[in-house]
């Protein structure tokens, strides 16, 4: 297994060459090989989302993926939704509406909503609670994160 | 001075202020315990059996795997209590000879990767011979049960017992005694993120740096100095950005031991990150407990006197700081409630089984005998044909102070106010039309209220009183304004994810009048901040927040004075407001920053007079205050599956003066949301061979945004006389009444069946087991065909 891969990870807009093992998640490439630790590990079973990054468009859970499955996609993560010092409409609605209490999975929160609000920004706001249900948070009970996502939606349709 | 706080006083304190903590979380830059890098990783490899002896442990060749056998003068863990007829039981850092739960460390392996560390783990063969387990606290306090520890037989750690003098003739005069048999299952906190501990070693100090996932980092500093044998002063321990705690992160871990030792033998760096089914099967569990509480109530249903026996399954060993003692006497000393109750006997016992190790988790014990107590004043309320709220009416304390029947004195609160607010908000009448209405269409709605107290900011007195070894309490915050006239607090709490560093500032900014921007609240780092508690018990805003007000206090008299000084004015006539202090009615004045500036700079100016530099310090340590509520949960129950829909739930509260509307809301609301996990859906279960079945988080289910109701929150603020910032805690209340006014309400909703349910989580398995018992029963004369 301890055979390694060349690769490159493009993570926000950034190549990153590195050599990693087949069996490398690319959660652990992004935060190991690649330094980006604003994406979290909760479980590495797939189930908590707190590893939710967004792949050529489509927010994945980066604990369920290899890192050489990502190899030349498009890997956005928490650390470039931000323009400069402008936060994003969603970083802004989890910081007004309290959908943060000790941040933890706020990243995968962030990623998962911005993933699906940009495929479908007039999704209802019945198929954004269940959106929103593939992802646990301990400390808010969510009526903050879904506050915040409806508000940040109304944003981003601007 | 007082004369002139008009203009000051509650500026930001009561804002919904944004918190100063979010800028970085929300960019990705917090810094958590798993971001550091380090040269050794370890795995720790984990007994698979509940209960045998260690025959051998098989190394792989060449690899470093570290057994009991190698650390060798390394204290064992032996939290102390002296009451109670405690037994010390000591659990090894690394399991010695035997093994007593699945999970347990037997060794450790370090390796240059985590995947190497596991890929070693998995060829270290131990070879165990399996011995009898017991996983359930009656089966443990059985005859002939297997023994977990040859200290503490019969499996009984502590055993508290309290009865009030009188209690058997009043018992004999009661009109009706009213019995409940409770059983709370056993929970995980699960803060998403799992422990991890990061050691290095420092060659030119000598010094160990730990950092972790802990709320209490300078008790960490001392246990672990104590269980190795070294200097406390060689021995820096940091709780960075902690990704929840709720209790899980308040315990010493063996495991940490084990990175600071490595650390020193190695001289070198060591990390441990635990996964999930780790953290699910061998940190630390709670909740597990059997409550048998009786009732005596006099004609009228006032309540004359409780009976409690609290059967509490501590696991395998004793938590540190607190001991196995957290959650059975927890329930002794709180289980009157909200009441009015002079008589009262209880028998708290911990019993120790072939199970994870039970600690501190939200609430502590007091969801379970809210639970209890709720559902016993339900049952009463049927037995005496009366209604729910009319029962709690005649019997919750409505005068103040209190002085409960086993000596806690209740500060002002509103039992019955935050009752009659809620039932009132909730519509109690248009709720009974629409169940009446849905009934005969066959759907099945209940509501459920639950009243409680909650002791919270308590100090020293409140722990010395369980007699425990390690007595926690006060806070102490040091307060500097700095030579440019920033302001930073030092505070001995330890917050992850409270929102501390927001409200702290706002009380100190509307104290020595400066703005919240100006302030920072350092905490977190046994170097750089001074010897605390840490974060737990809903004390921190009540405490830390005690400690700072004294401390801002100090430094407002000191502005002062500097400016009379400087200003050539009384004291009495300098106003201090907007980042300067003015002579009133005058326009002479001068900012914090100058005057800051010269008492470091120019001291000469004070002819002594005045002590150089611009740092105090306050201390707190507070006998401790009640905070209160009223929940009301709507359920639906399907009755052909068992499943339970929460329609809305509603809080009616008190916790005192609120320093931060934005963030007390958020504390209320994610604790009932854990509520409802642990009403609903949270049990770790163990099969009978001791082994753990709920490893993943797809089995032990925490809730998702799908199971939130909407929630109302309606609020009381009574100015606490118990807290010099008029604050109760409050970061527990949700998580006490949700599971029982969510099990009420399905009690409610099952009730034209005569279905009772006293066991939570209330599963679908278990409604409709309620279902078919009651539906076999002799009674039943419904004419319903059997759901």
């Amino acid at each position: 297994m301890t055979d390694k891969t060349n690769i490159t990870l493009t993570i926000n807009g950034h190549d990153h060459a590195i050599a990693v093992e087949p069996r490398r998640t690319l959660v652990d490439a992004i935060r190991e090989d690649c330094g980006q630790t604003g994406t979290h590990i909760g479980c590495e079973h797939g189930i908590c989302g707190a590893c939710t990054v967004i792949v050529d468009g489509e927010p994945v859970r980066s604990c369920l993926m290899f890192a050489v499955q990502a190899a030349h996609k498009q890997i956005r993560t928490v650390e470039g939704l931000a323009s400069g010092d402008t936060l994003h409409p969603m970083q802004q609605a989890f910081m007004d509406h309290h959908g943060l209490q000790c941040g933890f999975c706020t990243p995968g929160f962030l990623m998962l909503a911005v993933g699906v609000l940009e495929r479908n920004p007039d999704i209802s706001d019945d198929d954004l609670l269940d959106v929103l249900s593939s992802n646990l948070c301990r400390c808010t009970g969510y009526q903050g994160i879904i506050k915040a996502v409806r508000a940040a939606a109304i944003e981003m349709r601007k | 001075m007082t004369a002139h706080t008009k203009g000051t006083g509650l500026k930001w304190v009561g804002r919904a202020m944004r918190r100063v903590e979010d800028p970085a979380l929300v960019q990705g830059q917090g810094k958590f315990t798993a971001d550091l890098p380090a040269a050794h990783w370890v795995r720790f490899v984990r007994s698979p059996n509940a209960a045998g002896r260690i025959i051998g442990i098989n190394k792989p060749d060449g690899a470093l795997v570290i057994t009991a056998a190698d650390l060798t003068g390394v204290k064992k863990i032996t939290p102390m209590l002296h009451k109670f007829a405690y037994r010390a039981v000591a659990q090894p850092i690394l399991a010695e000879n035997v093994v007593r739960y699945v999970g347990e460390a037997v060794a450790a392996v370090v390796a240059a990767s985590e995947e190497e560390a596991e890929d070693i783990a998995d060829l270290v063969e131990l070879d165990i011979e399996q011995t009898a387990p017991v996983i359930d606290s009656r089966d443990a306090l059985a005859d002939g049960a297997p023994q977990i520890h040859a200290i503490a037989p019969g499996n009984v750690i502590l055993e508290g017992k309290h009865k009030t003098p009188g209690f058997d003739e009043v018992w004999a005069s009661a009109a009706k005694i009213i019995t409940l048999d409770a059983r709370s299952n056993r929970q995980n906190a699960t803060p998403m993120e799992a422990r991890a501990g990061h050691a290095v070693f420092d060659a030119v100090s000598g010094r160990v740096t730990l950092t972790c996932t802990t709320q209490m980092p300078h008790l960490m500093r001392t246990a672990i100095a104590d269980v190795l044998g070294m200097r406390e002063s060689d021995l820096r321990v940091i709780a960075p950005d902690v990704g929840g705690g709720f209790g899980q992160k308040m315990s010493l871990c063996a495991e940490y031991v084990v990175l600071v030792w490595l650390a020193r033998k190695l001289k070198s760096s060591v990390a441990w990150t635990e996964d999930r089914r780790e953290n699910l099967i061998a940190s630390f569990h709670s909740r597990d407990q059997y409550i048998k509480l009786e009732a005596a109530f006099d004609k009228d249903a006032k309540l004359l006197a409780l009976h409690a026996d609290v059967i509490s399954n501590v696991g395998a060993y004793s938590c540190f700081p607190t001991t196995s003692g957290v959650e059975p006497l927890m329930a002794m000393a709180e289980m009157p409630g909200p009441y009015d109750v002079q008589q009262y006997q209880c028998r708290a016992r911990g019993v120790l089984t072939n199970t994870c190790t039970m600690a501190a988790y939200r609430g502590v014990s007091r969801p379970i005998i809210t639970f209890t107590l709720e559902r016993l004043m339900d049952k009463a309320a049927n037995a005496f044909g009366i209604d729910a709220i009319d029962i709690r009416r005649r019997n919750l304390i409505d005068t103040f102070p209190y002085t409960s029947a086993m000596g806690l004195v209740y500060d002002e609160a509103t039992y019955q106010q935050t009752l009659e607010m809620a039932v009132k908000a909730i519509d109690v009448p248009a709720f009974r039309a629409r169940q009446t209405a849905a009934r005969a269409q066959g759907r099945y709605l209940g509501l459920g209220i639950a009243t409680f107290s909650e002791r919270t900011g308590y100090g020293s007195p409140a722990f010395a009183a369980r007699g425990m070894e390690i007595t926690p309490g006060w806070e102490t915050v040091i307060l500097t304004v700095d030579p440019s006239g920033f302001v930073e607090a030092r505070i001995g709490s330890s917050p992850h994810g409270q929102g501390l560093r927001t409200t702290l500032a706002q009380i100190i900014a509307d104290e020595i009048g400066v703005t919240p921007d100006i302030i920072k609240i350092i905490h977190g780092d046994t170097d750089t901040s001074p010897y605390g508690w840490g974060t737990f018990a809903s004390r921190s805003l009540v405490i830390s927040g005690g400690a700072t007000l004294i401390a801002a206090q100090k430094v407002r008299a000191k502005l002062i004075k500097i400016a009379s000084h400087l200003l050539e004015a009384s004291p009495d006539d300098i106003v201090l407001a907007d980042g300067a202090a003015t002579v009133a009615g005058t326009d002479r004045s001068i900012t914090i920053g100058k005057m800051a500036r010269e008492a470091y700079t120019q001291t000469h100016k004070f002819k002594g007079e005045i002590e150089p530099g611009m740092t105090e310090s306050g201390t707190y340590d507070p006998p401790g205050t009640f905070s209160n509520a009223c929940h009301v949960a709507i359920v639906e129950v399907d009755i052909e599956t068992g499943q339970t829909k929460i329609e809305k739930f509603l809080v009616a509260e008190d916790a005192g003066k609120i320093i931060n509307p934005m963030i007390a809301d958020g504390q209320v609301i994610g604790g009932i949301a854990q509520g409802i996990g642990n009403a609903l859906l949270e049990e770790i279960i163990y099969d009978e061979h001791g082994v753990p079945t709920t490893a993943t988080l797809a089995d032990y289910m925490p809730p998702t945004a799908r199971e939130m109701p909407p929630i109302e929150l309606h609020h009381i603020e009574t100015m606490s006389t118990q807290s010099i910032t008029k604050a109760k805690g409050l970061g527990e209340g949700g998580c006490i009444g949700a599971p029982a006014a969510i099990v009420n309400a399905i009690n409610d909703a099952l009730s034209p069946f005569g279905a009772a349910l006293d066991e939570i989580p209330a599963t679908p398995q278990r409604v409709r087991a309620a279902l078919r018992t009651a539906l076999s029963s002799p009674l039943w004369e419904g004419e319903k065909s059997n759901p």
